[in-house]
Order: structure tokens, then C-alpha cells, then sequence
């Protein structure tokens, strides 16, 4: 260590430089990473006796993903899944909107007492009370909708919260100025808050869809046919390993049900990571 | 007059902004975390007949419940196989990536990338590796000469092979509020320690790590919550086999739901989770907000 | 204070909007029936359910059939149960053989007798084989007809057998026999290769006890289902054998063995033998590039398997018009020529003795012997373990027999606890 010390002490510059074995570890772990991923593209693009005796010859093929597609109605959980989670980011902006906003600026009785209430959610969130939450949305007559699946997620405390904080940096003059003008509560909140807290939204709503996206447990329980359950449900349906269905088949349907966020995710990675970032650092 | 009315008048206009999202709330998380304190009161009612109430009954059959003591002490195992070992790999990555690093784009995106998997997807992919005579793993160990274990169907392995496939679903994560944390870390305190003579391992853990304590504790809680919430992967690789080697709370708490028709019981056992999950809360908010900067 | 509601309400109105466009569904003029079904086994089976399904609506326009693929059997009583719950009842349903108490326990099913009209159709209540029925009757009442059943096989990799020095064409007729032929054929294997046998531990666990536990003469459950007998000393033999198979005799590998995978196991050669339901014969037969053979499980006391699969029933919940469609459905499904073909599709059994009659079946069975072991096996058949509470008490034996498998427990102490497991979970169910 003091040697290293010492090192450092006589190169001050090599502040810049990483030791070697640095970058191979971290390229290392970064191969391991990534490694399940790059399987799992190999286990699809080749036939399904490859899977198992790894030839780096072996032939190429698309019919695993044709296949996959043929034997499970993934065009539906598609539009599932598109519908349940736009439904949800639509519903979570606009109710956490509201609720934000009621917190970060009027005199509500009882505030701080109901701001806690909220975040309680952020602990007792739908997955732990899917008992009694099946429940509910069965005497509401929610089971097997898309709706039944979006309807616990749209109070979201996460989205309160969020949105209260970035309300409340938004300076009162900006408030005062669109008052003056004529603006009722909600053109104030429309013309000004909501478009000087973008980025808020960006970032939440890239959080909302991409944990929405991949969220199993609840829409599991709640959902019975094929024009409700999204991608997660009708994948596990699908290769449930009592089914037996050959591994390359399975590949191939994973990376279908994975594939637009992914891509969406390695197009627009900055956004993905700042986003997540900004919702996570509060 | 006119003051008070307006104030009357947005107090009002507060309570009706707030109204959407307490309805909500009221019915999918007050409500029925009530209903699930009343309801492990009652033994469901046989042959048709309507629920019993037995008061502390059920309290007392999970005592008694062996694999209730089971589940239980896997899920601490798995709190504590995962969080641990997630958060220091999330380090780790997060100052590899910081520094100036050739490649450091796909690095950095090979990383973060199990995130944005689903579970089931995740799972999926590690039941190959974990496949006891043809998956991955036993055949690249078989190549080196080592007679694999049965991953997932061993029950001293089982667990610990789950524990592998979160940390690898984790870790990537963690990573980026590390990352955020680390370059908020103003560079002439590494300049002035470079000038000291600091060496950079005396660095990280004076200077660096204590500075990243918040980051640390917050991601803990998020880590700690997750051990309590993801159970997904459960249902393609273990099932909570075998012998209930990997079952999880929230797992048995939907088994005794929706596959023996026992809602109270999973009512009691999650009125343990929603303790638990108290005794997290009151930390977070009682402990830690006070020691980091929240807003 | 009109513009900020009428706002508010439309933006959730449009939210309602985008969800509601998910739940489309239409009331049209033919009788609609939906039906839940599971598999449990390989192979495309929900195509061929599709085919079915299109073929009946061509032969009869006034009835739809919406057929929902929901998993494994367990999700699918999960799915239809829960679709009672919301007050969205399926018509019909293909649920697991041994779902009948819990069914009747949810009161969620009618008994075919209570649609049957004519002294034909009762008589068709009578068309299938009776060793498929056992699990289906209750108080002389007809609940489940026989769908997709199946007994237990053992399928025997005739390449391995030879190059082990065995008669290729001898499978073990006892247990001693495979014990000794397993042991043989992993002695003859370089290295790690090949494993004698595999049982599959996962799944249904319970299923393959059960089979060495009749074989050994013993019965696990009594005939109204509120009674087990898990601890007898027959059962703990039963799992004694199973245990020795990798203990004593190193021919079966350690742990739990995955249902799932299990097939793909045996065609990638890493098993001579496996046990395994005889609905994955055409997958294995598709899948396999070696010589393969399939013959009934080998004795102990007596030959013989437990019936498995799954049973079409009739759901409470649905008007009179909609059971007769449902029974319409079921009828068809089951006629002989559809048994046939349903069973060349995927090994299950043709559920009557006229579906081997048919020139298709018998002609295939001519031709590929193996499909007609699962009914040979049936006089030695037994009912498949059914109880109230069925899914705690299967739960108690399947831990027990992986706990034994992977030696956290010795057989008996293992057994020992699950009867404990079993009883409480029975207790208020004594007669």
C-alpha cells in the first residue's frame, strides 16, 4: 500500500490512467454480465440440438422465433402489455399529478399527517396484499381486465412524491405571474407546473414502464385468458418447465418479450440511466 | 373575509385534487391491509360453509409451522446472500465505469442491462445454466474436470443458486446511483489527497466510501424491499423446492392462497411481511432520513 | 371550478378509455362456451387443441369455443377457480383427474349425470375405460370424463442397453431389474455420461411414489378422500427402493430430477431409462435419434401405475343451454375417432376401448407398439392420490420425497412427517 503510495505520489498525472488489472477485472465482470443475455441470442438463432452440445459451427435459424411465435399468441401479449402499460403511465401521471400538486402547494389539513399516509405505499405496495387485493378487484369486478391489472399501480406514492418534490422547486412568482393572468388552478398547473417538470415525467415514466413492463406477480393472479395476460404471464405460461418445450423455443420467446425494451433501452441508454437516477435519487 | 373564504377555498380545492389518488389508495392498500389483519382471524369455512372466526389460531398454527421457520429463515438467507454481495459488486462497477476505461460504453451497458429484464425472462435464461446434466454450467465445469451440482435440485445448493441469479439481476441497478454518487464527488478532494500522497485504496475507504454512506443505506432499503417483493423467478426455476429449500415469504404466501385455497392463512402469514416491512419503514424514516439529505 | 373537474374527469376517462380497449368482448347469437386446459408434457399440444377446436365449430356453427391454454394443472384450477371467484365461471374445463374433491369442496362443478337426457347418452357415461373413471366418481355420480390421461411408463434407450451389454430388447420387468440394468449401464458408461435411470422429482413428485408405492401393494389414500396412509411400512419401502437407486445402486444422479427437462435428458442420451408420463410419447418419438422402446413399470409386489391427466368438467355457474353445448363439446371431443387422433398427437391414451377400434389407432398401434402401453398398463392401473385439501396433502408427500431424494431425511422419518403434514391438513375433513 505504501508503495503504491509512493507511486501515485511521484505520477500525480496517472490520476487519468487505470492500472491494468483494473480494466481487465472490469471488462471481465462485464463479460460475465452480459454473458446470459448472449446465450440466450445463441440458443435462439440455432437449431434446438445445438442447445445442449455447443458447436460454434452449427447452422443458423430463425425457425425457433417463427415457432414461438406460432405456438403461443404473442401479437396479443403485445398489445397487452402496450395497453396495460400505457393505460398505467397515463393514470399514475394524471392521479400522482393532482395528488403532487395538492401537496406542494395547497393548504390541505392534515398535510404532513396525509403525505405520510402516502409513503407508507412505498412499503405496502400491491405485490405484498395480492390476498386481499384479489379480493377487491374481484368484487369490483376487475379479475381478468386490463384495467384490474393497472388499478392498484395508479396512486402511486413513488409518483406523488416525485412530483411533489419537483412542484415545489418550481418558484411561486412563475405561480403568482399566470395567476395574474387569469390562469384558473388547473391552467396554472397545465401552463406552468406540468411543462417545467418534464423531466420528472420522462424519468418516472421510463421507471413506471419498464418496472410495469416486467412486473409478473400481480398480473399472474389477476388475469385468466389470453386477451388479458401480458407478456411476462403468457411467457412463463409458456415455458413453464412442466410444458417441456425445447430450450431453443423458449430462447427464442424470451428474447421476443424482451426485445422492445431492450432495444428501447439500447437506443436510448442515457435517458434510461439519468431517468432512473433522477427517480431514484430523491 | 375575502382571505379566509380563499383559503377555505383552496383547502378545498387541495382535498379534491387529492381525492383521485386517496380513493385509490384507500381501496388497494388501506383497505385491504386491514382486511388482512381481520381475515387472519378466520379459518376458511369447509364444505360451504362460511369462514370461522378463531382469533389468534392461526397465529398460533404458524408458530408451530416448521415450514413456515423455514421460509422465514430462507428469506433472511436470501437478504443476506443478495444485499451484501449486490451492493459491492454495484460499487465495484460503478468506480470501474467512473474511471477512464477503454470501452467503458459497453461496459457500462453490460451492467445495467439485466435490469431492464423481466424476472421471468432472467429465470428463463438461468434455468440453461443451472440444468443438472446438460445445462452450461455443469458442462464447462465438466470440461475442467469438476462433477457439477445439481443446482436447483440439490437443497444446499438450490438457494444459493438463486441468491447468484438476483445479484446477477441486482447489481447493475445499485450501479448507477453509485455512479451518480461518485461524480458528485468533487475532484479536488482526489487532487488535494493526490497532492498528500493518499493512495487510492486509503482514499476509497476515508474518503470516498463515507462519502457514499447515504447511497449505500439507500440502496440497502430498496435491496432489503426487493428480498421481500420479487419472487417471479421462483415459479420457473424452484418452485420453492425442492423440499421448500428456496421457498420465500411472499411465495408461501401465494401458495397457501391460490394453490391450497387457504386465504387466511396467507392473510397471517402476511401480516408477518407487512411487520416486517414496518420495521424497515420506521428505519428508513426515523433512522436514515435523518442522516441523509433528502430533498 | 367546472373547467379543472371536467379536466380532471376527462383525463381519467381517457385512461378508462386506453384500459377498457383491452377487455373487448361480444355476445353474439351462438351459444359461447369457454373452457380453461392445461399441459403438462411437450410438444405443441395447444395447437392440436386449436385444430380440435376450429374442426368442432365447423361441424357445429351455433356453438363458439373459446379454449384458454392457462398452464400446468395447477394454474388451471387456480384460473378457473378464480374466474368462479370473480363471477366469470367457465362452462367447461379440462382440470387435473384429481381435482374432484376440491372442486366439489368450492362446489364449482355438476355432475354429467344431472345434463345427460337419453338412455344413449347415459350409456355413453359408461363408453370409457373404468380404470380411467376412478377418479372421476363420487357417490356413484359421474364428475370428470377421461381427456387427456395418461399412466405412468418406462421409456428405455434400446442403443444404451446394447452398448451396456444388455438385450436390447428386454426392458426390467421388476425392480430388481432395473436397479441391476441401471447399475449396469452407468458401470459401462465412461465417465459421466450416461446415468441408469431417472425419476423425475419435480412436478409431480407425489405421482411417481405413488406408483412404486402400489407396486409394492399399497395404497396412499382412502376412497372419500379424507384419509392417507403415507407412513405404512409399504410406502417407506417404496421410497427406501427409490433412495437406493442412487444411494446403493449409483445409478440415478443426486438431488431432484426435473420433470420438465427430464425428456430433453433422455434425448440427449444422459439416462438409459426414465419414468415418465406416457402423454410425451410422440414428442419422445419425434426427438429421439436412437432406438428407443416403452413398456410398462416394473414390479414389486405387482405391476402397475396410477392413472394421471386430465378430466373434462362441467362448471355450475352456467345456464342449461350451455351444459348441453358443453356436453355437445365434451361428447365430440371424446368420440372415438377424436380420441384416436388425439392420442397419436401425443402419446395420451385413447380414453375407450372403441378409440383403439378405429383403423387409425389400430393401425398406428400396429405399426409403433409403444402406444399401446399406457392401456395394457390400465388393469394394473390405481386411482391417482386424491384428497380434500389436495393440494397442502400433495404438497406434505412431495416434500417428503424430496427430502428423502436429496437425503435431508431418512424415508421413513421423511413419510413420518408428511402423514403428520397430511392429517392436520385433514383434520376437520374426518367423516
Amino acid at each position: 500500500m505504501t508503495t503504491a503510495a509512493h507511486a501515485n505520489h511521484f505520477v500525480p498525472r496517472r490520476r487519468a490512467g487505470v492500472p491494468r488489472l483494473e480494466t481487465l477485472a472490469a471488462w471481465l465482470l462485464a463479460l460475465i454480465w452480459i454473458f446470459p443475455l448472449l446465450y440466450a441470442v445463441w440458443a435462439a438463432i440455432h437449431p434446438s440440438e445445438f442447445v445442449a452440445s455447443f458447436e460454434l459451427l452449427a447452422p443458423l435459424t430463425v425457425t425457433n422465433f417463427i415457432e414461438a411465435w406460432n405456438d403461443a399468441p404473442f401479437a396479443r401479449y403485445y398489445l397487452n402489455t402496450f395497453l396495460m402499460v400505457s393505460g398505467i403511465v397515463i393514470g399514475q401521471f394524471i392521479v400522482c399529478t393532482l395528488a403532487g400538486f395538492a401537496f406542494a402547494r395547497f393548504p390541505v389539513p392534515g398535510r404532513d399527517i396525509l403525505f405520510m399516509l402516502v409513503l407508507i405505499q412505498l412499503f405496502v405496495f400491491p405485490e405484498v396484499l395480492i390476498v386481499e387485493n384479489y379480493r377487491i378487484a374481484s368484487g369490483l369486478g376487475l379479475i381478468d381486465s386490463i384495467a384490474g391489472i393497472g388499478l392498484p399501480y395508479i396512486a402511486s406514492a413513488f409518483g406523488i412524491f416525485l412530483l411533489r418534490q419537483t412542484f415545489k422547486t418550481i418558484p411561486r412568482e412563475l405561480e403568482d405571474a399566470a395567476r395574474i393572468e387569469g390562469c384558473s388552478w388547473m391552467g396554472v398547473l397545465l401552463k406552468v407546473y406540468v411543462p417545467l417538470a418534464k423531466p420528472t415525467y420522462l424519468a418516472y415514466g421510463l421507471v413506471s414502464i419498464s418496472h410495469h413492463w416486467n412486473n409478473f406477480l400481480w398480473p399472474l393472479v389477476v388475469t385468466n385468458s389470453v386477451e388479458t395476460r401480458p407478456l411476462t404471464v403468457g411467457l412463463a405460461i409458456f415455458s413453464a418447465p412442466e410444458t417441456g418445450v425445447n430450450w431453443a423455443t423458449i430462447s427464442a420467446a424470451t428474447l421476443l418479450s424482451i426485445a422492445p425494451l431492450l432495444i428501447a433501452f439500447l437506443l436510448f441508454q442515457r435517458q434510461f440511466v439519468q431517468s432512473f437516477l433522477r427517480a431514484g435519487i430523491r | 373575509m375575502q382571505a379566509l373564504t380563499s383559503h377555505r377555498h383552496m383547502q378545498l380545492y387541495g382535498a379534491l385534487l387529492l381525492l383521485p389518488a386517496a380513493v385509490l389508495l384507500a381501496t388497494f392498500a388501506y383497505l385491504p391491509t386491514i382486511s388482512t389483519l381481520i381475515n387472519s382471524l378466520f379459518l376458511p369455512g369447509i364444505r360451504g360453509e362460511p369462514p370461522v372466526f378463531v382469533g389468534l389460531e392461526n397465529y398460533q398454527v404458524l408458530i408451530q409451522d416448521a415450514t413456515f421457520w423455514k421460509v422465514a429463515r430462507n428469506n433472511l438467507f436470501y437478504a443476506l446472500g443478495t444485499i451484501p454481495t449486490s451492493i459491492a459488486l454495484a460499487l465495484a462497477m460503478a468506480l470501474f465505469v467512473n474511471a477512464r476505461l477503454p470501452g467503458r460504453g459497453f461496459v457500462r451497458m453490460a451492467y445495467f442491462t439485466p435490469t431492464v429484464l423481466p424476472m421471468i425472462a432472467a429465470a428463463n435464461i438461468w434455468m440453461f445454466f443451472y440444468a443438472p446434466q446438460i445445462g452450461l454450467f455443469n458442462h464447462l465445469l465438466d470440461v475442467v474436470g469438476i462433477n457439477g451440482p445439481n443446482w436447483l435440485g440439490d437443497p444446499s445448493v438450490a438457494l444459493f443458486s438463486v441468491i447468484m441469479m438476483t445479484i446477477w439481476k441486482e447489481a447493475g441497478f445499485f450501479m448507477i446511483f453509485y455512479l451518480a454518487a461518485l461524480q458528485s464527488i468533487p475532484p479536488d478532494l482526489k487532487e488535494a489527497a493526490d497532492l498528500e500522497g493518499t493512495g487510492r485504496w486509503s482514499f476509497f475507504w476515508r474518503v470516498t466510501f463515507p462519502l457514499l454512506m447515504p447511497t449505500t443505506l439507500f440502496v440497502m432499503i430498496n435491496a432489503l424491499i426487493n428480498a421481500v417483493r420479487v419472487v417471479d423467478h421462483l415459479f420457473i426455476l424452484t418452485k420453492g423446492g425442492p423440499n421448500n429449500a428456496t421457498n420465500l415469504l411472499l411465495y408461501y404466501v401465494y401458495e397457501n392462497a391460490f394453490s391450497f385455497f387457504d386465504r387466511p392463512y396467507a392473510a397471517t402469514i402476511t401480516v408477518i411481511i407487512l411487520l416486517v416491512l414496518a420495521i424497515v419503514a420506521t428505519v428508513k424514516f426515523t433512522v436514515l432520513d435523518r442522516r441523509i439529505h433528502y430533498q | 371550478m367546472t373547467t379543472p373537474i371536467k379536466s380532471i374527469m376527462q383525463g381519467l376517462s381517457l385512461a378508462g378509455l386506453v384500459v377498457a380497449a383491452g377487455q373487448a368482448t361480444a355476445q353474439e347469437e351462438p351459444v359461447e362456451l369457454t373452457l380453461y386446459y392445461p399441459v403438462a408434457v411437450g410438444g405443441a399440444l395447444t395447437d392440436v387443441i386449436d385444430g380440435l377446436v376450429d374442426d368442432f365449430e365447423a361441424d357445429h356453427p351455433n356453438i363458439d369455443v373459446n379454449a384458454i391454454y392457462a398452464g400446468n394443472y395447477d394454474d388451471t384450477r387456480v384460473r378457473a377457480l378464480s374466474a368462479i371467484e370473480a363471477g366469470d365461471a367457465p362452462q367447461l374445463s379440462v382440470l387435473f383427474s384429481i381435482d374432484l374433491f376440491e372442486l366439489i369442496e368450492q362446489d364449482a362443478i355438476v355432475p354429467f349425470d344431472d345434463v345427460v337426457e337419453t338412455d344413449e347418452e347415459r350409456a355413453w357415461l359408461d363408453s370409457f375405460y373404468p380404470g380411467l373413471m376412478e377418479n372421476g366418481r363420487l357417490d356413484g355420480e359421474t364428475y370428470g370424463i377421461p381427456f387427456q390421461r395418461s399412466t405412468i411408463v418406462l421409456y428405455w434407450n434400446k442403443d444404451a442397453f446394447e452398448a451396456a451389454g444388455l438385450d436390447p430388447e428386454q426392458p426390467p420387468q421388476t425392480w430388481d431389474e432395473m436397479a441391476e440394468m441401471a447399475n449396469t449401464i452407468r458401470d459401462a458408461g465412461d465417465g459421466d455420461d450416461q446415468w441408469g435411470v431417472m425419476i423425475p422429482s419435480t412436478g409431480y413428485p407425489y405421482w411417481m411414489f405413488q406408483a412404486l408405492a402400489f407396486q409394492n401393494g399399497h395404497r396412499l389414500m382412502s376412497d372419500d378422500g379424507t384419509e392417507v396412509y403415507f407412513d405404512d411400512p409399504a410406502a417407506v419401502e417404496a421410497l427406501e427402493y427409490w433412495v437406493s437407486l442412487t444411494d446403493e445402486y449409483q445409478a440415478m444422479p443426486d438431488g431432484t430430477i426435473e420433470w420438465g427437462t427430464l425428456r430433453q435428458n433422455f434425448l440427449e442420451e444422459s439416462t438409459a431409462m426414465m419414468w415418465h408420463s406416457t402423454g410425451n410419447l410422440t414428442a419422445v418419438r419425434e426427438g429421439a435419434d436412437f432406438d428407443f422402446g416403452v413398456s410398462m413399470l416394473p414390479a414389486k409386489e405387482q405391476p402397475g401405475s396410477p392413472t394421471g391427466g386430465g378430466n373434462f368438467y362441467l362448471f355450475k355457474d352456467s345456464t342449461d343451454e350451455e351444459k348441453r353445448a358443453a356436453m355437445t363439446f365434451v361428447r365430440w371431443m371424446t368420440a372415438p375417432e377424436r380420441a384416436a387422433a388425439w392420442s397419436m398427437e401425443t402419446g395420451y391414451m385413447g380414453v375407450s376401448e372403441a378409440a383403439y377400434e378405429t383403423d387409425a389407432l389400430s393401425d398406428y398401434v400396429e405399426d409403433f407398439p409403444a402406444a399401446a402401453v399406457a392401456r395394457d398398463q390400465l388393469e394394473h392401473s390405481t386411482a391417482e392420490l386424491s384428497t380434500y385439501q389436495g393440494g397442502r396433502v400433495r404438497r406434505a408427500l412431495d416434500n417428503a420425497v424430496q427430502a428423502a431424494l436429496t437425503g435431508q431425511m431418512a424415508p421413513e422419518e421423511a413419510l413420518q412427517q408428511a402423514q403428520q403434514e397430511a392429517e392436520a391438513a385433514l383434520r376437520r375433513y374426518a367423516r
